[in-house]
């Protein structure tokens, strides 16, 4: 019964959100966007209005958040009261700040590891499929090797040997990940270096950076836009699995990763507490996921 | 004495959707068709041929609706008829030949398998019998090894021979009704001439009535008893089809007739030095020869032509000029200095001499481009025009080619038609200021009425810029309109070359023969003329 | 015929050459640690005599080329070295845990693939319609969840309750049918999560493949939905849905860890985290090695099964 009411309780927040946004982006958008918005899926809007809601909440965490991050404010396990609405953790922290202060830590590290992993991959992605030949192939081959271990295992494997810290973390990750960033990038770059206007270019003697920058990169826009957002949330899934099995971000660093395996205890006593921060993850991967789809789907609309 | 109708349409409409709003393909269309009658539908890309022509099956393609009027097929309403009755006429009673037979065979099973999936479901025949009758129908195809082709898969069968078993498997049920889509328009011309043949034979024997759907006049003369002319979803005229052919009523029908009469003159041979020189070019891919020993000159103010069919080497011959492709022997001398092979190793002016024009200006205009830097980088980099000077050199090349500058400058090719995005090719081919500019195959991709403005363009850049033209094409008629020296091309060999009125005139060697004569022609009895020379000439077809 | 054997041999043999650059990298990417292993393992405090002895264990002395010879012929002949945390040979602490992991997998698989792949065509047949849109929105929900996530809700659901066990103990004696009523969580956790993605690429896939002309050309002969599906659509649907399955099973084996940490169920991904925990490089070597080899596998059947499937390649001129 109470997993009916609150499955029927999200869906009607889900619509309420969904269609509030929808309505407050096309007020918004100058009239050259409108229809954009207009005919945007319940999904979309509700996606970016959640994507807003978390920036915002990272932005300005120590301002919203009542406690300090890793503040001891009272005993553990603390029931959901005022003033701790959320309750407190196993070291009496206050669980909702520390859920604010997770959007920041969490989010950020996720995507700053993606944007590293997106300029890298993607620079080499391009650079390969506009040579082509041999250097294409070694580093197309040695590629495939990397990406024939499995993420994860790859991350594991590299933690182990550098340790864990905050920065090798971000920079194991990024590898990992530029491989599939590379994969992607290059072949989209190959279905536009086969184009007439590139040979017209490459035939006026256009030198490679211009090429890339004026004739590759802007047809390229928007299959990497939709990548990064797929990417950032396998990176952010990945970090939080990294953190839950404690070889991610590390305490007294607020993580929602760390949290649920910090509090899985409370689980086997029917206490939700610990699914909070799991939540939040899985909201901010679907609200990303839900903005890609729709994208995709415009994108691929146009063609026909 | 005139035979019952067969087919009728009435005020048919038929709607397709682009997002969520339907727009009119077809607005309000009649068609009648009588018993063993062969209609030629014929019209412009986006007339609404093949949608038509589908709606005579009772079928709409996805994302398009029948949103009104009557089909109606030998008393069967097709709109109002229960899916299940639709279906038991198609395949049975009305039969479909798509355009590309190599894309709508199924990859998964043998050609007389798909062929005896229509008697046998449709329980005409048993499959033995189906099996024997696909072999005589394949033999009256003209197919060759009839008893053993049909075992074959379809990727293991050549185009036109495709074509022809798709033919084939469409009459096996012996269908009062047959639609053709383009059936021979993605067919090289000699290839054509024996699928056109093979059609209208079998047609005739069955007396099987038929819509054939084609962009190609002298093709629909040779097939249909009466022709009817679309334009954007309706029609402007139906007749006979001598008729029509000798006196077409509407405006827009002379003007399809038209440009096939658009044909300058040829120029007097140039003297002097050519601007570009081939030199007995062997060139290919890996280990292949594509081309060999090729050679051939151009002139300033000339326009050589270079013909042939897919495979033959044309486009090759344009990346050897271009320096994309370094010929493994021979030469190219520009204005009789050797260029170096690959255009890396050319300088910035060798490149800036010799531009090119695509095939399909689609891809080769960057889409997020506007024209001000489409046709302002070439003049930028090579003349090194900046600021106000490019901005009137661009508004100049705008005017040149036809295109308002004020309204255009700042659009992206995404907003041209195809003619105006073709134009900008040109423009920036221009903008270089070169000396020769190669042509691949440039209006092969336009409706023909746009074909005729891009040519006579060409022509009058041609003579105010002095430029040599290397003109590729498959298209026959297009050399006729605009070359002055003709290369025909064969499996990467120059077969014959000379000037366009003593070769037309007077071809010297079988090829040649043999490609000109297959090139339909707007008389309807040229088929039959061509079929009784070529049986009576040996077995040269 | 012979052309799709000399295929398949090259694929094997591609696979090998994977097999062996990822057993490289695996192996060379302790090389890459800047600094001395030993040191970094027995920490800073550690004599010089106690760090001596640590480098003659492990072979340091050895140039690089020899130990890596020497780990690869071991590995080969099962031999996968020493734990240095419990002091136990690798293949010891592997053998059972690797059983159990794979049983997992297959259970997972077993669940997933049907429902998958009925889903997926279902989604494609009726594009567009409330059924389709609703299993999209409910599998890009699935796809954003993480494993953890799903495996606490699924224990509050289903394990409070006291219907199913949220942790998992296998002996010698546990029995078949008490293994498949234990795993039962586990294995559902890592159903919904897989079965999401499957769902969506089979959909994709089947789409792709309606829009063939020769589809229409099978509508247009008059054929019945069901006989264009069976007949003219799964024939080459093979090779595409062969290549989904094989990489969601891929993705499975990743999967694994989390949901057996959670679960606390003794297989390689727990053992696995344990040695990243204590940085037992030979152990997590060892397991590395072993899923890169499934994965590599996994694909390598589907390269074969997709050869043979396509006609194209079957039947050559």
């Amino acid at each position: 019964m109470t997993v009916l009411l609150s499955v029927l309780g999200g869906l009607g927040l889900f619509f309420l959100i969904g269609s509030a946004a929808r309505a407050g982006l096309h007020a918004a958008a100058p009239s050259r966007h409108k229809p954009t918005f207009r005919d945007m899926p319940l999904t979309a809007s509700f996606g970016l209005a959640v994507i807003l809601f978390y920036v915002v909440l990272a932005c300005l965490a120590p301002v919203i958040a009542p406690y300090g991050e890793s503040e001891v404010v009272g005993a553990q396990y603390l029931p959901w009261a005022a003033p701790h609405y959320l309750g407190t953790d196993k070291l009496g922290r206050d669980m909702l700040t520390r859920l604010i202060y997770g959007a920041r830590n969490t989010v950020g590290i996720a995507f700053a590891t993606t944007a590293l992993a997106f300029v890298v991959g993607s620079v080499l992605g391009i650079w390969a499929a506009l040579m082509g030949g041999r250097l294409d192939q070694w580093l197309s081959r040695f590629v495939d090797a990397l990406m024939a271990i499995p993420a994860l295992i790859f991350s594991l494997l590299l933690l182990t040997i550098f340790g864990t810290s905050v920065m090798t973390l971000i920079l194991v990750i990024a590898a990992v990940d530029a491989t599939r960033v590379y994969r992607l990038a290059r072949s989209v770059a190959q279905g536009i270096v086969v184009m007439d206007y590139i040979e017209a270019a490459r035939l006026r003697g256009e030198g490679m950076w211009r090429l890339i920058r004026r004739e590759i990169l802007p047809n390229a826009m928007a299959p990497l836009a939709a990548e990064f957002g797929l990417r950032f949330c396998f990176v952010f899934l990945a970090i939080s699995a990294l953190s839950f099995l404690g070889l991610g971000i590390k305490p007294p660093t607020a993580d929602w990763g760390s949290m649920v395996r910090e509090n899985a205890t409370l689980i086997t006593f029917g206490d939700i507490t610990p699914l909070l921060p799991a939540g939040a993850i899985a909201l901010l991967t679907v609200a990303v996921n839900f903005v890609v789809d729709w994208q995709l789907h415009r994108a691929s609309g146009l063609k026909e | 004495m005139e035979e019952p109708a067969l087919l009728t349409i009435r005020g048919l409409r038929i709607e397709g959707r682009s997002g969520d709003e339907w727009h009119p393909i077809v607005k309000g269309m009649d068609l009648t068709l009588r018993r063993g009658e062969v209609l030629g539908l014929i019209g412009e890309s986006g007339a609404g041929k093949s949608t038509l022509g589908l709606a005579a099956m009772g079928f709409a393609r996805d994302g398009c609706r029948i949103s009104g009027g009557t089909i109606d097929f030998d008393g069967i309403d097709l709109r109002s008829a229960p899916e299940s009755r639709r279906r038991g006429l198609r395949g049975k009673r009305i039969a479909y030949v798509a355009q590309s037979a190599a894309a709508s065979f199924n990859p998964a099973h043998k050609l007389i398998d798909q062929y005896c999936e229509s008697p046998v479901v449709h329980g005409v025949m048993p499959r033995d019998r189906a099996e024997a009758d696909a072999v005589e129908l394949y033999r009256r195809m003209r197919l060759p090894n009839p008893e053993e082709i049909g075992f074959r898969y379809p990727h293991q069968v050549s185009g036109g021979q495709l074509q022809r078993a798709m033919t084939a498997m469409a009459m096996a049920c012996r269908p009062d009704l047959i639609i053709f889509d383009e059936p021979t328009t993605a067919l090289d011309v000699t290839t054509q001439i024996e699928v056109l043949a093979a059609i209208r034979d079998i047609v005739r024997q069955f007396g099987t009535a038929a819509i054939y759907i084609t962009h190609d006049l002298a093709v629909v003369a040779q097939m249909a008893d009466r022709i009817k002319v679309l334009l954007r979803g309706e029609e402007v005229e139906e007749a006979e089809t001598r008729g029509m052919l000798a006196a077409p009523r509407e405006e827009y029908t002379r003007s399809l007739w038209a440009v096939r009469s658009f044909a300058r003159a040829e120029r007097p041979p140039a003297t002097g030095t050519p601007v570009v020189s081939v030199r007995d070019v062997t060139a290919g891919y890996g280990a292949v020869d594509v081309l060999t020993d090729v050679s051939f000159d151009i002139h300033a103010g000339r326009t050589v032509a270079v013909v042939g069919e897919s495979g033959s080497g044309k486009s090759t011959t344009a990346r050897v000029i271009t320096g994309l492709l370094p010929p493994r022997k021979g030469e190219v001398l520009f204005n009789g200095k050797p260029l170096p092979s690959g255009f890396k190793a050319r300088s910035r002016d060798e490149l800036r001499q010799c531009q090119m024009i695509y095939q399909m200006a689609d891809t080769a205009l960057n889409p997020k481009l506007r024209l001000r830097e489409l046709i302002g980088r070439p003049a930028e980099m090579y003349l090194g025009l900046k600021g106000k000077a490019l901005e009137t050199r661009i508004r100049d090349l705008l005017a040149l080619i036809e295109l308002e500058p004020g309204k255009f400058i700042d659009r992206l090719p995404g907003e041209l038609s195809g003619g105006q995005k073709q134009r900008i090719g040109i423009a920036r081919a221009l903008a270089a200021e070169p000396q020769l500019i190669i042509c691949d195959e440039v209006t092969s991709a336009l409706d023909q009425i746009v074909q005729e403005g891009i040519l006579k363009l060409l022509d009058r850049l041609q003579v105010e810029l002095s430029l040599a033209y290397m003109f590729i094409t498959h298209d026959l008629a297009t050399v006729k309109a605009i070359a002055d020296e003709v290369v025909v091309m064969q499996h990467g060999v120059v077969v014959e070359r000379g000037r366009k009125a003593a070769l037309f005139a007077d071809p010297k060697e079988d090829y040649t023969k043999l490609l000109l004569s297959s090139v339909p022609e707007m008389d309807p009895d040229w088929l039959n003329r061509l079929l009784a020379e070529r049986s009576g000439s040996g077995p040269q077809a | 015929m012979n052309d799709i054997w000399r295929m398949i041999g090259q694929r094997l043999l591609l696979g090998v050459l994977t097999l062996f650059i990822i057993s490289v990298v695996i192996f060379g990417a302790t090389e890459l640690l800047p600094g001395d292993l030993a040191r970094e393992l027995l920490g800073q405090s550690a004599t010089e005599e106690t760090l001596a002895a640590m480098r003659e264990q492990l072979g340091l002395n050895d140039p690089a080329p020899l130990r890596y010879w020497n780990w690869l012929t071991g590995v080969l002949q099962g031999d996968f070295g020493m734990s240095m945390a419990t002091k136990k040979p690798i293949s010891e602490l592997v053998g059972v845990r690797l059983g159990n992991t794979l049983f997992l997998a297959f259970y997972a698989a077993a669940l997933a693939v049907p429902v998958s792949l009925l889903l997926g065509v279902l989604a494609a047949l009726w594009r567009n319609s409330i059924f389709d849109r609703a299993s999209n929105a409910m599998a890009l929900t699935a796809i954003s969840f993480p494993e953890f996530f799903v495996a606490y809700i699924l224990i509050l659901w289903l394990a409070q309750s006291g219907l199913f066990p949220s942790m998992v103990r296998i002996t010698g004696a546990t029995s078949m049918g008490e293994l498949l009523y234990m795993a039962f969580l586990p294995a559902l956790t890592l159903t919904l999560v897989v079965t999401a993605h499957m769902m969506r690429m089979t959909r994709a896939a089947i789409i792709n493949l309606l829009a063939s002309p020769y589809i229409e050309m099978a509508r247009l002969k008059g054929m019945s939905p069901v006989r264009v599906v069976l007949r003219h659509a799964v024939p080459n649907a093979l090779a595409p849905i062969v290549n989904v399955v094989a990489l969601n099973l891929a993705y499975l084996i990743t999967g694994v860890v989390v949901v057996e940490v959670v679960f606390v169920y003794p297989g390689l991904g727990q053992l696995m985290i344990d040695a990243v925990s204590n940085r037992d490089i030979a152990v997590v070597q060892a397991i590395a090695l072993i899923f890169a080899a499934a994965y590599v596998l996994l694909n390598l059947i589907a390269d074969v099964l997709s050869t043979i499937t396509n006609p194209r390649l079957m039947h050559r001129r």
